[in-house]
């Protein structure tokens, strides 16, 4: 076995409004900041031991797909690194 | 008979559920999500509140609760199953129903009377009403803008499975009377079958007269007469 972390990104499909970005676009507008758009995305780091680091990825692209993310309003990404 | 009204850590509608469908006539008992249902269970009601403090995404907890394996059986065998607010997000996480419900577009907290017009009348819960009735009841949420895909919505809509949208006093399901931001002003779906209905708005906050009207009144009768059939 082998020590992964599996790193999960679920962030809104494009084109589904997120208000709470919006918000911090503005705020930071507010701050002087110039800047074209913003979207805000949630990362889960989830650490796991597997044989390989496909079986790695497929775990933790399952907790995506029954969890992690919702697939009416979300897209995710996976990425595996070893871990020290 | 006995509708289980399921109560999951942070359910906070469960006693006014309760209190509500007694008026109406409906036998009904707060389960404890872990205990399961009860056998004879003739509906289920999914209360509103803020289970598991809304931690990922507002249902998305106790959505996963083994519970709602015997919700979804339920179901599917044409038992009522009628989700509220935090119940309806509820139904959507765990696949009774399609579509999410997710952050309002004001990215507020919303607790204020709207105007829902009802899409179709020829459902358990909407019998008591006429299509395109104007019904007024509140809602307290800052997760119910309904987002569902292009295709799916216009499924749901040529299937009738649009349950109210919102809308102004006169009916109108207009951008203005719209709270959330939720897709063609959604504000309740039916599920596969027409026993299983989710919607944002509170019936059971509007069915006791004395804390302020009655217009949910004939929805929760609808379940009333729908446990007994």
């Amino acid at each position: 076995m082998t020590a992964y972390t599996a790193t999960v990104t679920v962030r809104l499909k494009h084109g589904v409004l997120d208000p709470e970005a919006e918000t911090t676009q503005q705020a930071l507008e507010r701050l002087g900041f110039e800047l074209e758009d913003l979207r805000a995305s949630d990362r889960f780091e989830v650490d796991l031991d597997a044989e390989t680091e496909d079986d790695a990825r497929e775990r933790a692209t399952e907790m995506a797909e029954r969890l992690l993310a919702n697939p009416t309003i979300h897209d995710y990404d996976v990425a595996v690194d070893p871990r020290d | 008979m006995t509708v289980a009204i399921v109560r999951f850590g942070g359910s906070n509608c469960d006693r006014d559920a309760l209190r509500a469908l007694d008026d109406v006539g409906v036998d009904a008992e707060i389960v404890w999500h872990e205990d399961g249902l009860p056998e004879d269970v003739t509906g289920i009601m999914l209360p509103g509140g803020f289970s598991y403090g809304d931690y990922l995404r507002a249902g998305a907890m106790a959505a996963h609760s083994p519970i709602m394996n015997d919700v979804r059986d339920a179901a599917a065998d044409g038992t009522p199953v009628l989700g509220v607010c935090n119940g309806a997000q509820i139904g959507c996480e765990s696949g009774l129903t399609e579509g999410a419900f997710t952050t309002n577009a004001s990215a507020r907290f919303q607790c204020e009377h709207v105007n829902v017009r009802v899409e179709n009348a020829d459902t358990p819960w909407t019998s008591g009403y006429e299509e395109g009735d104007v019904v007024s009841l509140p809602i307290a949420h800052g997760e119910g803008r309904y987002e569902i895909d292009d295709d799916r919505l216009t499924q749901l809509e040529t299937s009738e499975r649009v349950l109210f949208r919102y809308c102004d006093e006169n009916g109108d399901p207009s951008v203005d009377a719209n709270p959330n931001g939720s897709k063609h002003n959604v504000a309740g779906v039916l599920g596969e079958r027409d026993t299983t209905a989710v919607l944002m708005p509170h019936p059971e906050r509007a069915t006791l007269a004395d804390v302020g009207g009655t217009d949910g009144r004939p929805l929760l009768r609808g379940f009333a007469r729908a446990t007994t059939q």
